[in-house]
């Protein structure tokens, strides 16, 4: 069975995010870039799987700007085999994308595709869900855990007040949450294994896809700045304010 | 133009986060109607029905639909999806599980995690973790949206007269099945609904100390949360984290206890009206945002503030 596992570079969690004084998005201009955390989750899935025998290749795909190789190289070090880059100076929404990951899907025919549920620059969190109803895949969102169990998919799904278990048949997508699994580190020999990988790059334009620009950002402000409050000296200080000054206790 | 609103809910009670989807539809026509698609569901429809300012309500009551897996509700959606303008979900976990694959069905972009709606095709999103507002237009045809409910007022439950329509769509997938559902049961309001939240962070030692805020919890009938380190750190179930890897939460009054206040957990509560902080720590980023900081050992003042209560 194929593993195709989706990864997207973006902004370094680190990095403390500004808005650019024009308001035209945030500034992008010499921060560190990394794999999408979540990206990264849904890569260590498909190494565990194929570590189990579950699995026997790890295709990793990215699209986006050419730097994006550096990021297929990142999850080749953990594990995956071989690697597709489509690159794209354009911003592309999560259709474009997921009409591209179509495209993909269509060439590799994968058992499982792994994505991360979201990333954690636009927090769209609908690509895998518009891959799965684009190539007719069944589908498990926000995995904390993953099992092949022959031609089904045991997956445990975090849920607003807890978890539920969903059964899905092959081919399948996945969208990684957070508690999925915690990522190795890359060892040194592996990543330089991983430069030697194969790697094959093409364009949107060679798979066929347009870029869809129905959604455009007109602004980008920095949120409301929460001014800080006062300092109370004891409890009895804490409740006499909140009864009568902020009033929210009777 | 009409807008449909799908509604969350068990088979058995609407989730009131519908209520403020319905808000948000409000502020872009009059004529809104709600999907409710589960199973032996009357009961949510009937509840729908009486939503102050709901026009129509459709009633989709398929096995299919008893457990809203994405794939069958997507397919719903897509089919009813031609005769709206505007087709709003709730960003719960269900929301954002089967409303992007509509989208895609229906070969139109999402816009997730609405929280302001500035005309029929701008709207605001966080970016970023909500480090940044992104004012976003789109010339789909059908505008899909995830709506935070936190950021819209509940609409009136009461004082609408709509028709319950029921429809005998039957979309059914074949591609997955439910297996099972641990929820926790509780008698608490439910995190991203409660007027009132108290959340324990690390600095709460164990899990066993969060009994602390719930005696609190129940004197004044809030919710009980957490921060991602009381989660990590195997305090609390992952369910009762708040910030933005866990639940959003925007009540009255928010009381932070233990915790330190990492951007991540101020993500999930910086849009609630009063924030308490209860921090031994004086330099806790926490107090950066709190309206009343309080420098103490929780230890001595949580039960100071369970007597005064």
């Amino acid at each position: 069975m194929k593993i195709l596992v989706a990864v997207k570079r973006v902004i370094d969690y680190n990095v403390k995010v500004r808005v650019k004084p024009d308001h035209t998005d945030v500034d992008l201009a010499n921060v560190k870039m990394a794999m999408n955390p979540f990206c990264e989750i849904a890569v260590e899935e498909a190494v565990r799987i194929k570590e189990k025998g579950g699995a026997d290749e790890i295709v990793v795909v990215s699209i986006g700007e050419a730097k994006s190789e550096e990021q297929i190289r990142s999850a080749m070090a953990l594990g995956a085999d071989r690697g597709i880059l489509v690159s794209s100076d354009e911003s592309l929404s999560s259709l474009t994308v997921a009409k591209t990951l179509k495209a993909i899907v269509d060439k590799e025919q994968p058992g499982l595709v792994i994505l991360g549920k979201q990333s954690i620059d636009s927090d769209n969190n609908q690509t895998g869900q518009m891959l799965a109803a684009l190539a007719g895949l069944s589908q498990g969102t926000f995995a904390s855990e993953v099992n092949i169990e022959g031609d089904k998919v045991s997956m445990v799904r975090e849920i607003d007040g807890g978890l539920q278990t969903l059964s899905l048949t092959m081919p399948a997508l996945i969208t990684a949450d957070l508690r999925l699994n915690e990522p190795r580190y890359a060892k040194l020999p592996d990543i330089m294994k991983a430069k030697r990988k194969p790697l094959e790059k093409m364009e949107l334009a060679d798979l066929g896809i347009e870029v869809n620009k129905t959604v455009t950002t007109i602004k980008v402000e920095p949120p409301a700045e929460r001014e800080g409050g006062v300092i109370v000296a004891d409890v009895a200080e804490l409740v006499e304010k909140l009864k009568n000054e902020a009033k929210v206790l009777p | 133009m009409s807008i449909l609103v799908v509604a969350e809910h068990d088979n058995s009670v609407m989730n009131a986060v519908t209520l403020n989807v319905v808000t948000a539809a409000l502020a872009l026509d009059a004529d809104v109607h709600v999907l409710v698609a589960g199973q032996n569901c009357q009961s949510v429809a009937d509840e729908a029905s009486n939503v102050s300012g709901v026009t129509k309500v459709l009633l989709a009551s398929q096995e299919c639909y008893s457990h809203s897996l994405g794939e069958n509700m997507g397919a719903l959606i897509a089919e009813l999806g031609s005769s709206y303008t505007h087709i709003l979900a709730p960003a719960t976990t269900n929301g954002k599980n089967y409303l992007p694959r509509a989208a895609a069905l229906l070969d139109v972009e999402q816009i997730s995690e609405v929280v302001a709606i500035e005309s029929a095709d701008t709207f605001k999103r966080p970016i970023y973790a909500g480090n940044a507002i992104a004012t976003v237009q789109s010339t789909d045809a059908i505008k899909m949206m995830t709506i935070r409910g936190t950021a819209f007022e509940a609409a009136n439950a009461s004082g609408g007269s709509a028709s319950v329509e029921s429809i005998d769509n039957n979309t059914d997938s074949g591609l997955s099945s439910f297996v099972s559902e641990e929820v926790a049961k509780s008698d608490r309001p439910d995190l991203s609904a409660a007027k009132v939240v108290i959340s324990g962070g690390r600095g709460m030692q164990n899990g066993e100390n969060f009994s602390m805020l719930e005696k609190i919890a129940d004197k004044l009938g809030a919710a009980v949360g957490a921060s991602r380190a009381a989660v990590d750190a195997g305090f609390v179930p992952n369910d009762m984290q708040v910030g933005q890897t866990g639940k959003i939460v925007a009540p009255d009054l928010y009381i932070a206890v233990g915790i330190s206040g990492a951007i991540q957990h101020l993500a999930g509560m910086k849009d609630s009206k009063v924030i308490v902080a209860i921090n031994k720590d004086e330099d806790a980023p926490i107090f950066q945002v709190a309206d009343y900081g309080l420098v103490a050992d929780l230890f001595d003042a949580i039960p100071e503030l369970d007597a005064a209560l």
